[in-house]
């Protein structure tokens, strides 16, 4: 590793830290990932069980197994909005003009925002994995399953961080990134997240059967109710791929307008 | 070798707004350049040319012998920055902040931990280094900003407006450590648009308005350019005597018109002439009540320069700052 390339991925490390004590010290940061994504777990499972009755729904153990990967990808879509919320605090706040101006990459700089956002979504999915296991939910595909949902729930954080994070670097506007909280919902609830996509009226129905979110939920989903399906995880490490891939290209273009433009 | 180097600097903004319009500097190694100016005027933008974060539209600039566009990451590794107000992070302690500065300059943990207890020490922030920055307060945020700037040992330290907000006893801490760090060989470009600290500190002033430089030099010549040394006096009985007062004044120097009831005379040299004034006052029998020696402002340069006073000063204080 050339020494350019260690000290950057000291910064990012550092960066990363620092994300994480920051969504820790800062109750309103943290709320979003854990706390309500728990209560609406806990809600609709309580609530609407019975959906397993239903005719065509998908053969499970019990709707909480069904409902833990819709818990993970909604803590997921709200850990980037907060994560883009925290950038932007950064960007007004001026701490980010502290970090373009020292000799490290700029990238590295989101790279570190975004590697905090990465282990507080592998927290979220170790959270409701033992959630689940505490009420009754299993994991059919057992330890390895356990392992690769917390490794495709931490990169499905970083991939909709990283459009969080574009978001902040263009309009450097907390308030602007806060606004889109609403959107996520509107996503998850167009997506497999909390229903199944066969029993949806149209158009959702066919919304969520091409929703990119759609597939991250199923890969998630199978290796709970059913075990690994590789069909189902190769599309979702491809959305997955897909959606980071689109994120971190919208943050290099705002990093590179952002010294041209002065803001 | 100078330390800062510019030629036309200029940075034009979306809409045509020129910020700073073909600016020419040149600060020695080892100078303190104060960079005076209003809101608006174009100092923050000349500084954040200077500092990489922004790219100029027009012109080139040189930092520690570097172009800050084509060799952005060099002059990066030779500056430190403290912006203005602050940019602290409300929910990290002050070690924290340093530890972070440290590795963001590429400083081994164990180097940028010993640099940084020293630097906590120096700023006197030992006792509060492990408490959250929002818990500090104004002088103490700004102590800390100066200790991160200062954790790679820049050879070139940019303040932008270091004591804007700050209480006089906290403005005094901060003039102290940067004379302490001039006086150990960091180069200094401070802007601000306090004309106290600028006289405190600079050694030469650049003085800019609407993106242009309009004036620079040390803060004794630019004033000796605007004009003499005056003493404004009142006389104990005035009636009848100003008409001989103004006699003996002239003796010493040109009368001029005199002003709420103040006689007032310019003097070619300054205090050595107070005292042979106030004898041949007394000898004529003319008891002085008051007597004031009135030396330029960097104001009064401003106002010669640009037609307005600067903010911050006293007559600015006093009327609307036109424009």
């Amino acid at each position: 590793m050339s020494g350019r390339l260690a000290a950057n991925a000291r910064v990012v490390a550092a960066l990363g830290a620092r994300s994480v004590r920051q969504t820790v010290r800062r109750p309103q940061l943290a709320a979003p990932l854990i706390i309500f994504p728990t209560l609406l777990l806990a809600i609709q499972t309580g609530g609407a069980g019975g959906a397993v009755d239903l005719p065509e729904f998908p053969d499970v153990n019990g709707f909480l197994d069904f409902m833990l990967a819709g818990a993970m990808v909604q803590s997921c879509l709200l850990a980037g909005n907060t994560g883009g919320i925290a950038l932007a605090l950064d960007i007004e706040m001026g701490f980010t003009d502290r970090l373009f101006a020292a000799p490290v990459s700029r990238y590295a700089v989101v790279l570190g925002r975004l590697a905090g956002t990465t282990v507080l979504g592998a927290f979220t999915a170790v959270w409701f994995i033992t959630i689940g296991l505490i009420f009754g939910a299993s994991i059919e595909e057992g330890l390895l399953g356990a392992l690769w949902i917390v490794v495709l729930v931490a990169s499905t954080a970083l991939a909709f961080g990283s459009i969080g994070a574009a978001i902040a670097l263009r309009t450097n506007s907390a308030s602007v990134v806060q606004g889109l909280f609403p959107l996520v919902f509107v996503v998850l609830f167009l997506s497999s997240a909390f229903f199944p996509a066969n029993l949806m009226l149209e158009p959702a129905a066919s919304v969520a059967e091409y929703n990119p979110l759609s597939f991250i939920v199923e890969g998630l989903r199978e290796p709970i109710i059913a075990g690994f399906d590789g069909g189902d995880e190769l599309l979702a490490v491809v959305s997955v791929l897909g959606v980071g891939a689109f994120g971190l290209w919208m943050c290099a273009l705002a990093l590179t307008g952002r010294v041209r433009r002065g803001v | 070798m100078a330390a800062i180097e510019t030629q036309q600097l200029a940075r034009e903004f979306e809409g045509g707004i020129k910020a700073v319009d073909g600016v020419d500097l040149a600060v020695d190694a080892g100078e303190i350049y104060g960079f005076l100016g209003p809101n608006g005027a174009g100092k923050t933008t000349t500084v954040r040319m200077l500092t990489t974060l922004l790219q100029p539209t027009g012109g080139r600039a040189q930092v520690a012998g570097f172009d800050v566009a084509s060799e952005a990451g060099e002059v990066r590794r030779k500056i430190g920055v403290a912006l203005q107000e602050a940019a602290l992070d409300p929910l990290m302690t002050g070690r924290e902040l340093i530890q972070l500065q440290a590795t963001l300059h590429g400083l081994a943990r164990e180097r940028g931990n010993e640099l940084g207890d020293a630097l906590l020490g120096r700023v006197g922030l030992t006792q509060a280094a492990d408490r959250r920055v929002g818990t500090y307060s104004g002088g103490m945020r700004r102590r800390l900003d100066l200790a991160a700037a200062l954790v790679h040992e820049p050879s070139v330290l940019f303040l932008d407006e270091p004591t804007t907000g700050l209480d006089p006893v906290s403005r005094q801490a901060i003039w102290e450590e940067v004379s302490k760090l001039n006086a150990e060989g960091t180069t200094v470009f401070l802007t601000t648009q306090y004309l106290e600290e600028a006289d405190r500190l600079a050694d030469r002033v650049g003085i800019i308005a609407s993106g242009r430089i309009v004036a620079e030099g040390t803060p004794a010549a630019l004033k000796a350019d605007v004009g003499k040394p005056h003493l404004e006096l009142s006389l104990a009985d005035q009636n009848g005597n100003e008409a001989r007062c103004t006699e003996v004044l002239a003796r010493f120097g040109k009368p001029l018109p005199s002003k709420d009831g103040k006689l007032l005379v310019e003097l070619e040299h300054g205090t050595s002439e107070v005292g042979p004034i106030v004898v041949a006052l007394n000898e004529e029998g003319l008891a002085v009540e008051s007597l004031d020696l009135v030396q330029p402002t960097l104001d009064d340069v401003f106002v010669a320069k640009t037609g307005e006073h600067l903010e911050g000063s006293e007559a600015a204080e006093q009327e609307p700052v036109a424009g």
